[in-house]
């Protein structure tokens, strides 16, 4: 289960106050999605769950089973199962995307105590979970990110999801930049990995990637808070209205 | 997370200490008296068993050297060297004689074990195909061994060390050494000149292409030593070889110096590649210690159509200073130069090529990448040139550098000098500093913080990383990494 209470953040090197009070829980089997206007914190939200620098959480606690994940760098988050789709994914020339599954997957592996996978099972299991992705060998050959498409980039992300396994997948705007067609075979990928054991929070801006991932929740993020909590007919609303009358602006 | 900006503290707890090849091995050696004038040529000399040729041409080189200064032009600080202060020969007591791989003391070949070098003429193994490297094993001043050397024979191979190589091929030494790098080329060259104690000899005949790996394995051992190793590598007409050279040494909080000559050979359609995986021990976390290697390596390409390529990785020593570089005289010949140097700690390295075009149509590539962590002085300097006659040539040259910190420095000193119009000169340089957000990116993904600057690092330099033979590529990924351990969190 994952818990935020009362969580404040400000940016680290200015004095603006980003997030003012975010309450929220998770539960394991669930899919929850945040919805809010565009800066109003979802990515920083998500960032300060994985725990990215340069932001200071001045009040309230994540708890993930029970444990808060504020003191642990990012690398132990994700040995406990935290992952993170990004919005937008980092490009790393020269690191074949094989290279670096496979040595993030391993040092996940051995961080949880877990042999290292040999060569021949990796490849196995990386051609069987990249094919119902869309991604051949040939694009894990090419540098992590590097001159991919935005629909290569989200495919890429969903990948590094199936192959880790993690137990709390946090989706940055995955829908972003995706024609209908990745859009689908992004959702299938990401519907395959729904599990009793598994919690998901799904960052979005608009409805239609909840017709695909159908949460059991969504939430509004605006103004720092949770403005509003309702099942999946929340989505259809706000598109209708927009986020205007959260924000006390027109949408 | 301790991001890149905020290891400026972390970076002061530096351990560069980590150096793995720093043990010492205990062998009772034989030394010249310490301190350098004409009677340590001749004790060198002696000890050789060298012929009066030799000798003549090692006073020569003293005469030379007593009247030149050390240069000062490189980036590089330390203390004067007291040259009267250093020893300038030392071997291992029981390898004055034959040498076959069974007499060589237990001791030694359980050092290079320890450093997994191959020693043994081991045959392909069951069920794996290992390449065949011979090894040539250089301890202190002495050759100790030299492996496949019957093999490499049936091929016509010459491969052994240079003191055998004076005594065995005389004519071939004589024509050759010192045509690339003269006796008084610079200050280190002419010291080498005329103390040089050993190093390896080959010489490929014409037509041939030799059937294995050579590589040589620098060892420093002994306390307030020198080392002065000479190698001299000939591909004759049409002839190539590939060979690498390997280098460490025991921490020590004294620094060591390492003044060795490379001179390379290249006839018409020959090709010689020549790896370095430098890791000479560093210095200490407070830069106390370490190697002082001031190198003179040059290639000649005085055949047609000839091709001579340097790849190096240099992640050891305090002090580096080094230029392999390549004289292009024949018409169509080609120079390659590919290098990383990873600083930390605080590393000096300065460190480059030259390329010099004197055949027409001659063309050269330089990649250089430069990484610098903690205090760390990181300095490409290059000069690539083109002779009045020399037209049609052409030079490529890309130097990046990656900073890790902000307490370290990268620097890129290219020299151009085209004396005739045809000539074209292609240049690119960036510098940038690994980030917070491609760390934090794979640090979500599990991997600690020094995995991911090692990451990223072997990410930087896989262009240079695929020139090196292919069973050096892992283990260099590796040194790389363990070079890099304490440049952040
Ligand atoms: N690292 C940062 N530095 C400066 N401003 C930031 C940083 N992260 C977020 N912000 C600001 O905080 C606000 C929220 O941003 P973000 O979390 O990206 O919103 P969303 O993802 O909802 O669009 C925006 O105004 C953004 O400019
Ligand atoms: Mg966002």
């Amino acid at each position: 289960m994952l818990e935020i209470k009362n969580l404040h953040v400000k940016l680290a090197d200015e004095d603006r106050v980003i997030l003012k009070g975010v309450d929220l829980v998770v539960p394991k089997g669930e899919v929850h999605a945040i919805m809010g206007p565009n800066g109003s914190g979802k990515s920083t939200l998500s960032y300060v769950i994985a725990g990215r620098d340069g932001y200071e959480v001045t009040e309230g606690d994540i708890l993930w089973n029970g444990e808060s994940v504020l003191g642990m760098e990012p690398d132990e988050r994700a040995a406990k199962g935290v992952f993170l789709a990004f919005q937008y994914p980092m490009e790393i020339p020269g690191v074949a995307g094989l290279t670096f599954l496979r040595t993030a997957l391993n040092a996940l592996r051995k961080k949880r105590g877990e042999d290292e996978m040999n060569t021949a099972a990796f490849m196995k299991l990386v051609k069987e979970k990249g094919a119902k992705l869309n991604i051949d060998v040939e694009m894990l050959k090419r540098p992590v990110n590097v001159g991919f498409s935005g629909g290569e980039k989200k495919r890429s992300e969903i990948l590094q999801m199936a192959m880790l396994e993690p137990t709390l997948c946090v989706l940055d705007e995955t829908d972003s930049g995706l024609d209908i067609d990745a859009l689908r075979v992004v959702s299938e990928g990401v519907n395959a990995l729904r599990s009793k054991d598994r919690a998901f929070l799904v960052i979005t801006h608009y409805q239609r990637l909840l017709n695909h991932i159908v949460p059991d929740k969504v939430h509004v993020l605006a103004n720092g808070r949770i403005q509003k909590t309702g099942g999946k007919e929340l989505a259809l609303e706000l598109e209708k209205l927009g986020y205007a009358g959260f924000t006390g602006k027109a949408a | 997370m301790a991001a890149v900006k905020e290891t400026i503290d972390q970076v002061k707890t530096i351990d560069v200490d980590q150096y793995k090849y720093g043990f010492e091995t205990n062998i009772e050696s034989v030394k010249a008296p310490k301190g350098l004038d004409e009677s340590t040529v001749r004790y060198i000399s002696a000890k050789k068993g060298e012929p009066e040729w030799m000798l003549n041409w090692r006073l020569e080189a003293f005469a030379r050297w007593k009247a030149m200064t050390e240069p000062t032009w490189a980036k590089v600080h330390y203390p004067k060297i007291d040259f009267q202060d250093l020893y300038y020969y030392a071997a291992p007591k029981s390898t004055e004689g034959p040498k076959s791989l069974d007499e060589v003391d237990p001791e030694l070949l359980r050092m290079y074990e320890k450093l997994g070098v191959p020693l043994k003429e081991r045959e392909i193994l069951a069920g794996v195909q290992s390449t065949k490297v011979a090894v040539d094993a250089v301890f202190d001043s002495v050759s100790v061994v030299t492996t496949f050397k019957e093999e490499l024979k049936k091929a016509g191979v010459i491969f052994c060390s240079i003191s055998e190589a004076i005594r065995e091929y005389p004519e071939l030494v004589k024509k050759y050494l010192g045509s690339v790098v003269p006796q008084s080329d610079n200050f280190y060259a002419a010291l080498n000149s005329a103390v040089f104690s050993d190093g390896s000899f080959v010489y490929v005949p014409e037509g041939v292409r030799c059937p294995m790996e050579l590589s040589t394995y620098f060892r420093i051992n002994e306390k307030q030593t020198g080392q002065f190793e000479r190698t001299l590598i000939i591909a004759d007409r049409g002839a190539h070889v590939s060979y690498l050279e390997g280098c460490t040494a025991p921490t020590r909080d004294e620094n060591q110096l390492h003044a060795a000559v490379v001179e390379l050979v290249a006839l018409d359609d020959a090709e010689i590649k020549y790896s370095t995986v430098q890791n000479w021990y560093p210095g200490d976390k407070d830069g106390k210690g370490g190697i002082y290697n001031f190198v003179t390596k040059r290639g000649d390409c005085r055949g047609h159509n000839s091709k001579i390529s340097w790849t190096q990785v240099e992640t050891g020593s305090a002090i580096t200073w080094k230029y392999p570089s390549c004289i292009l005289r024949g018409d169509y010949s080609r120079g390659e130069f590919y290098s990383i140097a990873v600083s930390n700690g605080y590393q000096q390295v300065d460190s480059g090529t030259k390329m010099i075009h004197l055949g027409k149509n001659s063309s050269s590539r330089i990649i250089s990448k430069g990484i610098a962590a903690g205090h760390s002085q990181n300095t490409y300097r290059g000069l690539v040139s083109a002779h009045r006659k020399a037209t049609g040539v052409r030079n490529f040259t890309n130097c990046d550098s990656l900073l890790i910190g902000d307490k370290c420095g990268a620097h890129t000193v290219p020299y151009i000098e085209a004396k005739n119009s045809s000539a074209h000169f292609e240049h690119e340089a960036t510098t940038s500093k690994i980030s917070d957000d491609m760390l934090f990116y794979c640090m979500q993904r599990g991997l600690s913080e020094e995995e991911a600057v090692a990451l990223v690092v072997n990410g930087f330099v896989r262009d240079v990383l695929q020139h090196l033979p292919m069973e050096f590529m892992a283990e260099t990924q590796k040194l790389i990494g363990i070079s890099l351990e304490g440049s952040v969190g």
